[in-house]
């Protein structure tokens, strides 16, 4: 057999790949914002692990969090927390088989789930998109 | 069969994590915003108000419960993640052993520091 | 080629096929080759391919049959996403330059002709035949099944797969997992779940509910959106997650399966009707 050539997308697939419909970069991006989780939840476990070590070391611990470049990942966080919670919803809606309509006999133009449950995508991206403004102004804004 | 079941625990645990972790957000990420109208603090991190949350036997379960849930959950996801890179069989189970194994060690350290935090207030006269 | 734009050649405007080449007994990577093509009315992207071999180039490969979207031959990755080339005609693609690419996710043989080998093992996989509980039944039929419409309604627009191979390629579990069953065969594999006739769940579960199986499936719809047919495929992983979540708190019930339909008695044929010629297989006794 002569050679044949691989032609698998790989890791840049789940980037893109071609001029797919937006449920495909949600996905990525929830994937990305779930290993982001992920990573400071461990770090959370052990940061806040201090203060079984009593008050004085958990402000310690408090005040070496308190630079510029500590709020801002912790601003990330945040957004990574409000988008996968929010698409998360949508997510347990779909996977679960509601909201993406039964099967049907199909007639062209064809209708598919990814079209129907466009509409909740779109009022989950605003939901998400205020819940993030929320937490921007809480972190940034909200005079202490 | 065992990714079933394993699958519908990493949906219930993101229905349990959404409530708890809520809670925890409201609290932690608008406690500024409380504060700036009038309810609470404004300081939710402050080592008096963390102190007097973590010494409340709601919050002590609620932690434990959010830790279990949400170490399920997330190491779920990266063993999803890693499974799906076309690895060999023996690599996927290791995998899998080790995200089990890291979730079992980071519970039971965190439900020590709830529970040891908690009985701190009980000492207390 | 520089054919006169006139009414009587009917030729609309000329396009530029890029078409990702690649011949193994030559090139070591694959290559872009340029190609002009005049558009007539109603061309399809296939059509252009094979004025390029007639005219130009013979040496360009690909897999074409039926040229109208029933086969599942043509699939190829044109402008930005997997399509049947015969399915989709020129001006639709709304471009002056076409780029045409073999299929991804599967191994290039030849130019673009992309190896579905993986594609029909991995449908094997899910046994994609109706199974029965009795096996003589299932292997010598008395007769046909009782199946209402809303039984048939419940899974016939997944048994209009034509195997085209085109979800794969939109899937991108798919584009980094070569143990992921993918959109085609879970789809099968569910739709004979769901078939009133089938009495065969349990012998699928193996593979349909496994590591490698509907878990690996995050609904980016990517396969829905390709889909030349309105299969659906995200449809039916989605029912089967569902299925079995509900399942594993004990509240799905079991549905009832199709009974044979039993032989008709006491009919009497009209007079004016020849009698039908003997039958040259072997008949059960009715």
């Amino acid at each position: 057999m002569q050679n044949r050539l691989k032609n698998r997308l790989g890791l840049w697939g789940w980037l893109g790949g071609g001029r797919y419909g937006v449920e495909r970069y949600a996905y990525a991006l929830h994937r990305l914002a779930g290993l982001g989780i992920l990573a400071y939840f461990i770090m959370h476990i052990f940061v806040t692990g201090a203060r079984a070590n009593g008050p004085e070391q958990w402000e310690r611990t408090m005040e070496f969090f308190q630079t510029p470049f500590f709020k801002a990942g912790e601003f990330l966080v945040f957004l990574a927390f409000a988008y996968h919670a929010i698409n998360g919803i949508r997510l347990i809606l779909v996977e679960l088989a509601f909201m993406i309509g039964k099967p049907g006999l199909p007639a062209y133009p064809y209708s598919y789930s990814t079209l129907r449950q466009r509409p909740l995508l779109i009022a989950t991206m605003v939901i998400a998109a205020v819940l993030m403004i929320i937490g921007g102004a809480d972190l940034y804004l909200a005079i202490k | 069969m065992r990714e079933s079941r394993l699958w519908s625990w990493h949906i219930i645990s993101a229905v349990i994590i959404l409530a708890f972790l809520g809670i925890h957000m409201i609290i932690m990420h608008m406690g500024a915003i409380w504060g700036a109208l009038g309810t609470g603090s404004g300081h939710p991190v402050r080592s008096d108000e963390v102190f007097r949350r973590s010494q409340q036997l709601f919050f002590m379960i609620t932690y434990i419960l959010l830790l279990g849930a949400a170490l399920f959950h997330g190491l779920y996801g990266l063993r999803s993640m890693l499974c799906e890179l076309s690895l060999s069989r023996i690599l996927e189970k290791a995998i899998g052993g080790l995200c089990a194994a890291a979730g079992c060690a980071l519970f039971v350290y965190g439900s020590y520091v709830a529970v040891a935090v908690y009985r701190m207030g009980e000492m207390r006269p | 080629m520089n054919q006169p734009q006139t009414k009587e050649s009917g030729i609309i405007k000329t396009v530029t096929y890029e078409v990702l080449r690649y011949e193994p007994a030559k090139d070591r990577a694959p290559r872009f080759e340029k190609y002009h093509v005049p558009v007539t009315k109603g061309m399809t992207v296939l059509d252009g391919l094979l004025w390029i071999k007639e005219h130009t180039d013979h040496t360009l490969s690909w897999r074409s049959s039926c040229r109208m979207g029933v086969c599942g031959s043509c699939g190829m990755f044109i402008n930005g996403l997997p399509r049947l080339a015969c399915n989709n005609q020129i001006v639709h693609l709304h471009s002056d330059r076409i780029t045409i690419k073999p299929l991804p996710n599967y191994d290039i043989i030849r130019d673009l002709v992309p190896d579905l080998e993986t594609l029909f093992e991995k449908h094997r996989a899910v046994k994609p035949y109706l199974i029965r509980k009795d096996k003589e039944e299932q292997s010598h039929p008395a007769g046909e099944y009782f199946q209402t419409e809303q039984e048939l309604v419940s899974y016939i627009q997944f048994a209009y797969c034509i195997k085209c191979g085109l979800c794969l390629s939109a899937c991108p579990t798919a584009g980094t997992s070569q143990n992921y069953m993918g959109p085609q065969s879970l789809t099968q594999g569910w739709r004979y779940a769901l078939d009133s006739r089938d009495e065969g769940a349990a012998q699928r579960e193996a593979e349909i509910f496994s590591e490698h199986g509907v878990y690996r499936c995050h609904f980016a719809g990517a396969c829905s959106q390709v889909c030349p047919k309105g299969v659906d495929p995200a449809l039916a992983i989605q029912l089967a997650k569902k299925d079995a979540f509900l399942r594993s708190f004990g509240r799905r019930k079991q549905r009832p399966t199709a009974s044979v339909a039993p032989p008709v008695q006491n009919w009497v044929p009209k007079a004016d009707i020849p009698k039908a010629p003997e039958p040259t297989v072997p008949q059960k006794n009715r």
